[in-house]
Order: C-alpha cells, then sequence, then structure tokens
C-alpha cells in the first residue's frame, strides 16, 4: 500500500492550504461576530476562488471542475474545512453532485450556472416530523394531468436563502415491500419565486456562524414535468447514485478543524509557561497532545482508505460510516482537549477554538447522526452472518 | 524569447527553524520544504512576460537533492513550460554554494540560449545573495539586481531596482540576468487545473556530472547557533521616564 501524496495532492493541498490562510481566515472574525456574509464579501471571494480554480472543484473536468479522484477531493475538502464553514460553503461552494443527474437543459439551467459561480443550489429532504427516518416524510407531490403539485414543509434547509433553486424530494406515493408499506420519493427543481413556493428564516444555532438554515413551504406549488430531476419516484436512487460520497466530504472538513485546534495547542503547549516552565512539559498537556494527534491519525486513515476504495468501486457503506463517526467524534474531543490545554484563553473569541468547538457539535447530527452510523456499521456486519 | 528561471528548494518561511545539536546547520530533516519565495516572484514575473507576449517559453531549473522536482513541479502548476533538475546531492543538508550553482547555471544558459534569466534575489536559508550575480560575472552579461519593477524594450530591459534611500531605473543590454525583490509581484495560486496539468509538462533529469562541474563545498561552517533571546523589556511610569531612559540608557536621543 501506498500512503504518501502525489506530488499533484501535495500541490492542491498547498494551494488549497494557502488560499484559505490568505483569502479565507482574514475574514472569519468578522463573519463570526456578525453572524453575516456580506454579498460583496461573497462575490470578492468567490471571484478568487474562481481564478484558482478551486471553486466547483469536485465536479468533474468535462463540466468546469477540476477532476479530481475522491482522495484528492478530500485533502482539498480538509483544507477548505480549517475555515469558517459558512465562508468556505458560499464563497469555495461545491454544487451538489446530484446536479449532474439533470437533463441537457437541467444541466444548462442549474449545473452550468451553479459550477460559474452565478447561481447556488439547496437541497431540501428534512422535514420536521422526518429527521433520521428521512422516508417517513410527509410532504408531497401528487400528479395532475402533466404537472405535479407540491404541499408541505421542510427545514433545517442550508443554505436555502442565498440559492436560487432548491432540489426538493417529495412523497409522491407509496409501494408494497417484502418488508411493508414503504413510501416513493419523488426529486423536483423548484425555482425561487414559483407561485407556493415560499422560504421563511429558519432557526439560529449554535454551529457555524454565518450559515443560515430556511423552512420551505409549498402550497399547491404546481410544477411542469420538465422540474423533475430522474424518474417519477425514484428519487432516493437518484440521490443515492449521484450525491457521492458526502459523509466523507463532512469527515474530511472534520479533519481539517481539528488539525487547526490541535496546531493551536501544541504552539501553546510549548509556548505558555506556569509554574517555571512550558506547560508542554507537564504530562497531563503533553499525553492529551499525543492522544489528540493519534486520535485525528486514525481518523484520517479512515477517511483517506474510504476514499480510495470509493475509487476502486470496493467501498462499503460502513466505510463512509466509520470515517464520518470517527472524523466526527474526534474533532469534539481535539476541540474540546485543545480548549482545555488553553485555560481561560481557549473560550475566547481572539483564538478559533471556541467556535470550533462549537461548530463541532453540528458535524455528529448532520449528515447521518452518529447513532445512524453506528446503525450501518453494524447493520452490514450483523447482515453478512444472517443477522 | 526564452527566459530561464532558476528556483531553489528551502526550508518553508512557516517553519520554526532548529539547529542541528551538534551545530553544523539548520535541521532539514522531516521538515516541510518550498519553493524559495523570491524564485517564486521570479517564476511568476517570467509567466506574466509570456502571458504579455514579451517571451515565448518559461524553463524552470532548479539544483539540489531528487525532491526538487516537487519544486520544479509547483513552478510548472504555476504556469512555467518545461522544467530541468540538476541534481548535485544526495543529502538534504548539502547546500550547493552560489559559484556551483552559477557555474552550472552557466552551462543551461549555454544549451537552452534564453534571453533573459530572471532568479530571486536570494535564497531564505543562506541568504548568500550571490548567485545572480556570479552567473551575469561568469557570463559577460548585463546585470539588474533588486527588481521590483521589470519592463521589456527591444533588446534592451528597464529594471526598477529597490536602492538604499529610494528607487533606481537602470537600462540594461539583453541578454541580461535580473534578480527580483519581493514588491515585484504578488505570485498566483497554482490553480487545481493547471496543477493536473504539470505532470504531463516535460521534466529532464540531469546531474552535476553531465556539465562537469565540481560542486564540492569551499567554504566551511564554523558553527551554527540560535539567535540570542530577547531580554525581558521593562515598563514605564511615565513619558518623561521614557524619554529619560532613551537618554541616558538607550542612547538613541
Amino acid at each position: 500500500m501506498d500512503f504518501g501524496l502525489t506530488d499533484e495532492q501535495r500541490m492542491i493541498v498547498e494551494t488549497t492550504r494557502a488560499f484559505v490562510e490568505a483569502e479565507l481566515y482574514p475574514h472569519e472574525a468578522e463573519v463570526e461576530r456578525s453572524g453575516h456574509l456580506r454579498p460583496e464579501l461573497i462575490r470578492e471571494i468567490q471571484g478568487k476562488a474562481i481564478e484558482a480554480g478551486l471553486y466547483a472543484a469536485n465536479m468533474p473536468e468535462e463540466v468546469g471542475g477540476a477532476g479530481l479522484d475522491t482522495l484528492s477531493w478530500l485533502l482539498y475538502e480538509r483544507e477548505l474545512g480549517r475555515a469558517n464553514y459558512a465562508l468556505h460553503w458560499t464563497c469555495v461552494a461545491r454544487p451538489s453532485n446530484i446536479l449532474l443527474a439533470g437533463t441537457a437543459e437541467q444541466r444548462e439551467k442549474y449545473l452550468f450556472p451553479c459550477i460559474r459561480g452565478e447561481k447556488w443550489d439547496c437541497l431540501a429532504m428534512t422535514e420536521p416530523g422526518a429527521g433520521s427516518d428521512l422516508r417517513g416524510m410527509t410532504a408531497s407531490a401528487r400528479q395532475e394531468g402533466d404537472d405535479w403539485v407540491l404541499n408541505g414543509t421542510k427545514h433545517f434547509i442550508s443554505h436555502a436563502d442565498l440559492a436560487d433553486f432548491a432540489i426538493v424530494f417529495m412523497a409522491s406515493g407509496e409501494e408494497e415491500t417484502p418488508r411493508g408499506r414503504k413510501k416513493l420519493i419523488t426529486a423536483f427543481f423548484v425555482d425561487k419565486g414559483t407561485p407556493g413556493f415560499s422560504i421563511r428564516e429558519g432557526y439560529r444555532n449554535v454551529s457555524h456562524r454565518g450559515y443560515t438554515n430556511s423552512v420551505l413551504e409549498f402550497d399547491n406549488c404546481r410544477l411542469p414535468a420538465s422540474q423533475l430531476l430522474g424518474e417519477p419516484h425514484k428519487g432516493f436512487e437518484v440521490a443515492n447514485t449521484w450525491l457521492g460520497a458526502t459523509r466523507l466530504q463532512v469527515a474530511a472538513t472534520c479533519l481539517g478543524r481539528a488539525d487547526r485546534a490541535l496546531q493551536h495547542a501544541i504552539s501553546y503547549a510549548a509556548e505558555r509557561r506556569q509554574f517555571g516552565q512550558q506547560i508542554g512539559k507537564f504530562q497531563g498537556v503533553s499525553f492529551k497532545l499525543a492522544d489528540m494527534a493519534t486520535e485525528l491519525r486514525a481518523a484520517e486513515l479512515l477517511t483517506w482508505a474510504a476514499a480510495w476504495k470509493f475509487d476502486q468501486g470496493s467501498v462499503t457503506e460502513a466505510d463512509m460510516s466509520m470515517a464520518k463517526l470517527k472524523a466526527s467524534e474526534v474533532l469534539a474531543m481535539v476541540a474540546d482537549e485543545a480548549i482545555q490545554i488553553h485555560g481561560g484563553m481557549g473560550l475566547m473569541d481572539d483564538l478559533p477554538l471556541e467556535r470550533i468547538w462549537r461548530d463541532a457539535r453540528v458535524e455528529r447530527i448532520w449528515e447521518g447522526t452518529s447513532e445512524i452510523q453506528r446503525h450501518i456499521i453494524s447493520r452490514e456486519l450483523l447482515r453478512a452472518v444472517g443477522g | 524569447m526564452k527566459v530561464l528561471v532558476p528556483v531553489k528548494r528551502v526550508i518553508d518561511y512557516n517553519v520554526k527553524v532548529r539547529v542541528k545539536a551538534d551545530g553544523t546547520g539548520v535541521d532539514l530533516a522531516n521538515v516541510k520544504m518550498s519553493m524559495n519565495p523570491f524564485d517564486e516572484i521570479a517564476v511568476e514575473a517570467a509567466i506574466r512576460l509570456r502571458e504579455a507576449g514579451a517571451a515565448t517559453e518559461v524553463v524552470v531549473v532548479s539544483i539540489g537533492v531528487k525532491q526538487a522536482q516537487e519544486t520544479l513541479r509547483t513552478a510548472l502548476a504555476m504556469g512555467a513550460d518545461r522544467a530541468i533538475l540538476i541534481q548535485a546531492a544526495d543529502d538534504v543538508h548539502q547546500d550547493i554554494e552560489p559559484l556551483a550553482v552559477a557555474k552550472l547555471l552557466k552551462a543551461v544558459v549555454e544549451a537552452e540560449a534564453p534571453g533573459l534569466v530572471i532568479c530571486g534575489k536570494q535564497a531564505i536559508d543562506n541568504d548568500m545573495n550571490a548567485t545572480g550575480q556570479m552567473l551575469a560575472a561568469l557570463l559577460g552579461w548585463s546585470q539588474g539586481t533588486f527588481a521590483s519593477e521589470l519592463a521589456i524594450e527591444g533588446d534592451t530591459a528597464l529594471v526598477t531596482r529597490e536602492v538604499d534611500g529610494g528607487m533606481q531605473t537602470i537600462k540594461v543590454k539583453m541578454p541580461t540576468i535580473v534578480t527580483v525583490d519581493l514588491r515585484m509581484n504578488e505570485p498566483r495560486y497554482a490553480s487545481l487545473p493547471n496543477i493536473m496539468k504539470a505532470k504531463k509538462k516535460p521534466l529532464e533529469e540531469k546531474t552535476a556530472a553531465d556539465y562537469g562541474v565540481d560542486v564540492a563545498p569551499r567554504l566551511t561552517v564554523v558553527k551554527t547557533t540560535e539567535p540570542a533571546g530577547r531580554k525581558a523589556g521593562v515598563k514605564v511610569g511615565s513619558v518623561d521616564e521614557l524619554i529619560a531612559k532613551l537618554k541616558d540608557e538607550a542612547g538613541v536621543l
């Protein structure tokens, strides 16, 4: 096995890191303190990201992306993940891979403008009554002649206020399966401004200042069949085929943030003196650093191995769940211990630690809670022996 | 016109430098290495000349250990067209001295026949600030050092130099050697698509022996030490006290 980076991967890391440090870090304090991303700031950073080829780099080369293999893409995600989430997600956007599933017309209308930085997408699945149990969704789509009529509510929809359109998953019927009745799901493109579609401000939350979530309301929102994404009733199939390694993306951004916290902790332990010596000389601090670094390395290896298997076509659901589970939990531990090493100073917003600690919390919840990841992992173990 | 840009692999400017236990130099084992920042500025300057139509090809050359090819790949990813690696050492701790580098570069210039060589004014590892000047002397070419601006006008180059007390603009005959200072430009990021393309660009591998240049060190490092730690400051109670101390103790007023 080869655990080294190629020249290209090394340079991707260097370019992305340099960009993050020079173009994103200087604006973090503003976004953290105001909780808001100024449109002019978005445009300014976005322009630079496009010039550096970092914008929409998750996309294949033939549609204007960087055409990276999964590991290279995740190395890029790790570097972006070091910075404030709202800044990197908005200004160095990675449009959802599901846009690739669209028809030629839909690609023109949605995919390419997103890659060019002219539009933003958002993905709407979660409902007040359907979180981990996505198939329990009640927002519905029913066919009327050639049209589809959407009704219901989605919430926690990230970036919907900024987005120009939403990719919405709706319950469109039911089918009998050997394991009982199951809802059928259909995916749609819904443009902002479509009659019957409205967006309300969502909740204020502890993690990721500057990041917004919204509530989407559908009240007899009528769409022509051309707004269907994929086949009717095949919404989850489209998602599973096209969404890609989103759990690994979350894992990689966690790794970046954890590494940033760890580097702060290491520097501080070497500089800070108490009782006449560097605090890193005390085992109570140095062993913490050793555990943080070891756990982080383990999470990295899980993530990189899953990425490598993803490109080999041999990745399993458990591989990706293990990486996401471990990376998000290691981030929480590293952020917490980094603050402990800094003492009171770690809680002040002069350092990025308090926000890394706050931001860490959501990572164990979104993109599948830690419990859902453990369910996926254990199910794979048990099914192999008939469990 | 072809532009040649020598680039050096040096300890990354962000790394906290440590002296080796035996005092023979700086510890480079498992330390992050990067392109000398002044050389990055030189690469950027050359690429801009090509983009402006003043140059047709940018060739980068690095002299040192085999790993210097990483530095060359970075230059290719920034936009250089072609690279030459001259392996002159196996040990990362062996620094190739400016005169040996200049002799090797002279051989490269004779083979490649560039119309312009752009170097960093110095490398941030040992701050010799000598290679560009020595190369000009060996070739008998003109030179414009510490450049903050460069304009090509036919067979002359206008070089704005950062000198003590201000700026000096000189006109030099081409071919010429220009060594660049910090304010020449801000180097671009190697863009992701260009990083992917860099793999396909040619990188020629040579050794110092191919050019018949002896790179054995002529200089002896006597001692390497860390700078003395800064003494703690004092707090003064008033402006008068500050002025008195500046006058009597520091002797600067």
